[in-house]
Order: C-alpha cells, then sequence, then structure tokens
C-alpha cells in the first residue's frame, strides 16, 4: 500500500476515517464498551461524545509530546507508556473542568470518562497517528473524524438493537451473538465504500 | 546520555509533570472555597471546605444523616430536602426517588457535592443523632437464627431515644466486604437503661450485616453505632396497641413494652401482642412476655404458631399470625377505644396485617410500621 495520505486533503482524511476507515469497523477498536453501552441510546450518545471530545485532545496532547520530546530524545520505544500517561492525565483533567464548568454536560459526558481511559480506539488512533507520520493538523483532523466514526458507529448500533429488541431472535443467538452478527454487517457496509477514499 | 537512565528519566518526567498539572488543575478547579450549610431554615448553619459530597461534610459536622451504603449512591437512605438550587438529579440518584420527592427537591446527600451554599431540610430529630464507641458485651442466641447482642456505650456513655426508634451498626470490611457499611437494627433495650443498647438480629443467608454478627463478632470487641433513628413509636392517644411481629421484629416492641413497665407509660393503653413464628423452636422470650402479662393488667400476649411441630405440645393459638389477629379482633379484643395498628416485619407480612386491620375497620392513618428493607 502507498502512504498517499500524506498528501491527503485534510477534508478526505476526516471523511475517510468517519466513513471508509471507520476505527471501530475497519480495525475493530473500543469493542468492550461498543458493545456492552450499545443497549441503551442515551448511553451510546453520551460515550460517543466523550470518546470524540478525549480523542481529539490526546492526539493534540500527544502529537506534541511525540515530537517534542520523545523523537527528539531519540525514545520512540518508550511512546506506548508515554501515550498511555497522557491520556490518563488528560481524562482526568477534563473530568475535573467539566464538573466545575458545566454539570449538566458533566451528566451526558463526564461519568463515562473513567471509561474512557482504558478505551483501545484512543490509543489506536494515537498509535496510527504516530505510525503514518501525520502532521499536527492531520493528526487532530484524524482523531477528530475517528472519533465521530466511533460516535456513529455506536449510535448506529445502539439503534439497530433497539429494533432487534422487539424481534424474535434465535435463542442460541440472543444478546452477544446477534450483536457480533450485526456488527459483522455493519462493517461491511462501511468498508464497502473504502474505494473511494482509503487511509490504511 | 545512558540510554538505560534516559529513558526512566524522560517517562518518571513526563509523570511527574502531568501529576503536576493534575494537582495544580485540582487546586484550582476544584477549589470552591468555603460554603455555608443552612440547615431548617436557620436552625443550624456550618461553613465548611467545599468540594466533597454533602453527606460526609455533615458527619464532619456531627449531623448524620442515616446511610447504609457510606456514600456510594447504592442504598438510598441518605435522602434530604434541598431547597436551594444544587443542579439537575444524577443518574445516580433517580432509581431511589419517588415523583413526589423528584418534585419537593429531595435528594441523596451522598450524591451532592458542595459546590456552593446550600440550604436543606432534615428532620429535626437528626441533631440528637450521635456516633457511638461501644464494646459488645453479650452475645446471646435466643433461637437457632436470632442473636440478642448488648452493647455497652462507651463514647458517648449514654443514649436517649424513643422506644420504637433504630441504630445502624457500622460494619468494618471483612471477608469479600472492601468498604465500611451500615445496617439499621430496632434497639430492644428500654430508654431507662442509657447506658446500653440492645439489638435482636437474624441470620440472614448471605446478609452483610448478618453474617458479620453471626460469624465474626465476639464479645468484647469493639464495635460503632450510629443513631438513633426513625419515627416509628408509641403514639399518645388512648386506642388500643394491635402489635404483630414475628423473629426480630419483636425488637421495638420488646422496647415499648419493657418502657411502659418500668416508667407506667402511656398509662391509658391497652395492649395486644400478637407474635406469630412457625413452630416453637423459631420462638423465645415466652416466659419474658408471660410474665410481663402477669405484672401489667393492660399487657395481653398471644404467641401464635403457623406448624406446631408434634415435640412442641403447643397448647396456644395455631394458625397463621393474620387468621389469629383477624379472630382476636373481632371475637376478644374490646373496641370500646378504638384501635391503633404496630407492625414490625417483612414487608409481604406488615401488608397482609394492613388488609386485616383495616378490614376490620382500623383507618389506614392509624396503622404504623417498621418495615424490614
Amino acid at each position: 500500500m502507498d502512504f498517499e495520505f500524506f498528501t491527503m486533503n485534510p477534508i478526505a482524511l476526516f471523511f475517510a476515517s468517519i466513513f471508509t476507515s471507520n476505527i471501530l469497523l475497519s480495525n475493530f477498536l473500543g469493542m468492550c464498551s461498543f458493545i456492552s453501552v450499545s443497549k441503551d441510546y442515551k448511553s451510546s450518545f453520551g460515550l460517543g461524545l466523550a470518546v470524540t471530545v478525549v480523542m481529539t485532545i490526546t492526539a493534540a496532547v500527544s502529537w506534541v509530546v511525540l515530537y517534542y520530546v520523545i523523537v527528539p530524545l531519540g525514545l520512540e520505544y518508550l511512546s506506548f507508556i508515554v501515550f498511555i500517561i497522557v491520556i490518563a492525565a488528560v481524562v482526568q483533567i477534563l473530568e475535573m473542568v467539566i464538573d466545575r464548568a458545566s454539570p449538566a454536560l458533566y451528566m451526558s459526558l463526564g461519568i463515562f470518562l473513567p471509561l474512557i481511559t482504558v478505551n483501545c480506539a484512543i490509543l489506536g488512533a494515537i498509535l496510527f497517528m504516530q505510525i503514518r507520520q501525520y502532521a499536527f493538523i492531520e493528526s487532530v483532523v484524524f482523531a477528530a473524524g475517528s472519533g465521530l466514526g466511533w460516535w456513529l458507529a455506536i449510535m448506529l448500533l445502539a439503534a439497530i438493537r433497539g429494533r432487534i429488541e422487539n424481534n424474535p431472535v434465535p435463542s442460541g443467538l440472543k444478546g452477544a451473538g446477534i450483536t457480533m452478527i450485526t456488527i459483522g454487517f455493519m462493517a461491511m457496509g462501511f468498508i464497502g465504500f473504502s474505494g473511494m477514499i482509503a487511509v490504511q | 546520555m545512558n540510554p538505560y537512565l534516559l529513558g526512566p528519566l524522560v517517562v518518571s518526567g513526563i509523570t511527574a509533570f502531568l501529576a503536576l498539572l493534575i494537582a495544580l488543575t485540582d487546586r484550582v478547579v476544584n477549589n470552591y472555597g468555603t460554603v455555608v450549610i443552612d440547615i431548617n431554615k436557620g436552625k443550624k448553619r456550618f461553613e465548611v471546605k467545599g468540594g466533597a459530597p454533602l453527606l460526609g461534610t455533615l458527619a464532619s459536622q456531627k449531623i448524620f444523616v442515616p446511610s447504609a451504603c457510606g456514600g456510594r449512591g447504592s442504598c438510598g437512605a441518605c435522602k434530604c430536602k434541598v431547597t436551594s438550587e444544587v443542579g439537575p438529579v444524577l443518574p445516580t440518584e433517580l432509581p431511589y426517588l419517588s415523583k413526589e420527592e423528584l418534585a419537593d427537591g429531595t435528594r441523596l446527600a451522598c450524591q451532592i457535592k458542595l459546590k456552593k451554599d446550600i440550604a436543606i431540610e432534615v428532620p429535626e430529630e437528626l441533631f440528637s443523632v450521635k456516633r457511638f464507641e461501644a464494646t459488645v458485651s453479650s452475645i446471646r442466641d435466643l433461637t437457632y437464627d436470632i442473636k440478642e447482642v448488648t452493647y455497652t456505650l462507651e463514647d458517648p456513655a449514654e443514649i436517649e431515644f424513643v422506644p420504637g426508634q433504630y441504630v445502624q451498626i457500622v460494619v468494618p470490611p471483612y471477608g469479600d466486604l472492601d468498604e465500611e457499611v451500615q445496617r439499621a437494627y430496632s434497639m430492644s433495650s428500654k430508654p431507662g437503661d442509657k447506658g446500653k443498647v440492645e439489638l435482636l438480629i437474624r441470620l440472614v443467608p448471605g446478609g452483610i450485616a448478618t453474617t458479620w454478627v453471626h460469624k465474626h463478632l465476639k464479645q468484647g470487641q469493639k464495635a460503632r453505632l450510629v443513631g438513633p433513628f426513625g419515627e416509628f413509636r408509641v403514639h399518645d392517644t388512648g386506642a388500643t396497641m394491635l402489635c404483630v411481629a414475628g423473629g426480630s421484629g419483636m425488637a421495638p416492641f420488646w422496647s415499648m413494652l419493657r418502657h411502659m413497665e418500668a416508667e407506667n407509660a402511656h398509662p391509658d393503653k391497652d395492649v395486644w401482642y400478637f407474635f406469630g413464628a412457625r413452630s416453637l423452636k423459631d420462638m423465645f422470650y415466652l416466659d419474658e412476655l408471660s410474665a410481663l402479662e402477669k405484672r401489667m393488667p393492660r399487657f395481653h400476649f398471644v404467641p401464635a404458631l403457623s406448624e406446631p411441630a408434634p415435640e412442641d405440645k403447643w397448647t396456644g393459638e395455631t394458625g397463621l399470625i393474620t387468621d389469629v389477629l383477624d379472630r382476636f379482633i373481632k371475637e376478644r379484643i374490646p373496641k370500646e377505644k378504638g384501635f391503633e395498628g404496630y407492625l414490625c416485619g417483612s414487608p409481604g407480612m406488615i401488608n397482609a396485617c394492613i388488609a386485616v386491620m383495616t378490614n376490620n375497620g382500623v383507618a389506614e392513618k392509624d396503622i404504623f410500621f417498621d418495615k424490614f428493607a
């Protein structure tokens, strides 16, 4: 695969990361909360919002740490650990600030923040950013797009599961079984468009 | 520089920097300064440090709102009415609040973070609630699954309460329990014995507090109690008391009866106590209650077994306690003074007894109960 995305238009990157290369459905990252929280539409909304916000901010912070501290010192082998620390710290600070600034927002988003610290989609997006050597703007755009894509996917799944609830499902497939099948179909639907714009 | 040194140093440096950032944010963002808590329209006012949950802050000011879970939002006991604006009801509170409570501003004290001045209303009696350090002075088996536990109070050394009220025992972490919890038990001792608290505790399989009391608590051990709480008490009317309880539900009545005898309290009240059990092995205090019946002419004791075992040689009442109650109200108890119902036990037993009483013309407002949660 050639690395076209260096010359990629940020808008194309943004849409590609939402739709054709959806981080959840093409890379299967962030599955645990995706499956457990998608039972409830309202919680899915809050979690999706939280993932988007945290992903965007942590990607920006991690980029700065990566290219101003890690790379100049030749410590790329430690980037994994550093990213995890950065995510944890950013989530902590974000939680405190939101709690103070807007109790209403804290209620819809804040209660999910601790869950996000261990969401692999966040770390995944940051690692992609490193591997693909995105510039700062590209990183932020990619992270925001990936977050929105994750949000979109969980809302869709929550809606579909809401429908499934009222329909007869073979007893062996109830719960996780039918959910995995549903996710599979969704993934095919999303990846089907990857010929249009690809972020690999 | 040595790469073995550089790596750890850089990671530690970044971590320290971020930790500092968090600490600074915490200082700036979570600094709510001092806030004023106004209780019951100016009855009490405290200036406290903001930022912590209301429940714990009140406890630090010696106002103990009942709480069974220790502030994790899992018991719904620490309800109090908030009359100032404190923001929307949290999802964690919703399961525990009824429609009426949502409308009148009732909240869970453990879920409210003190961010600004707040005005709350709590029952006046909470002002007299204290935390007691005590020693377990005796543990006695009353039946195969009920223990009578006596605590000797040390600090404070005396308790003031009304018969029918309850205390919360503090259960320390043990086994799989990793946090202190509190559970409520009615006091069976009489208020005259100020220096001690007696509780009747039945072993509930899997119960956190009852298992601890039955399997771990030993005589001589230090323990902690918080109380007194509760509205369950003898009402000062001339009406005849119809008391129904089985098992450890006897506790509040055992306190009320001994108090009535000792202080000649409520001298105009006749008392009928219906004690229901399955067979003789579930019965206790029979001799004590029969003796009390002889000493106190206005007290009538009606023990009843629903399934007496052959070896019990039972000559008293038999049948479900609700049937016995029904029969007595219809045939045996004088009706001139009117009736008041006093119930203590499981929700099922209480609802059944309320049905029997209302069918016999006892007004629902005259039936008082203490439901085991």
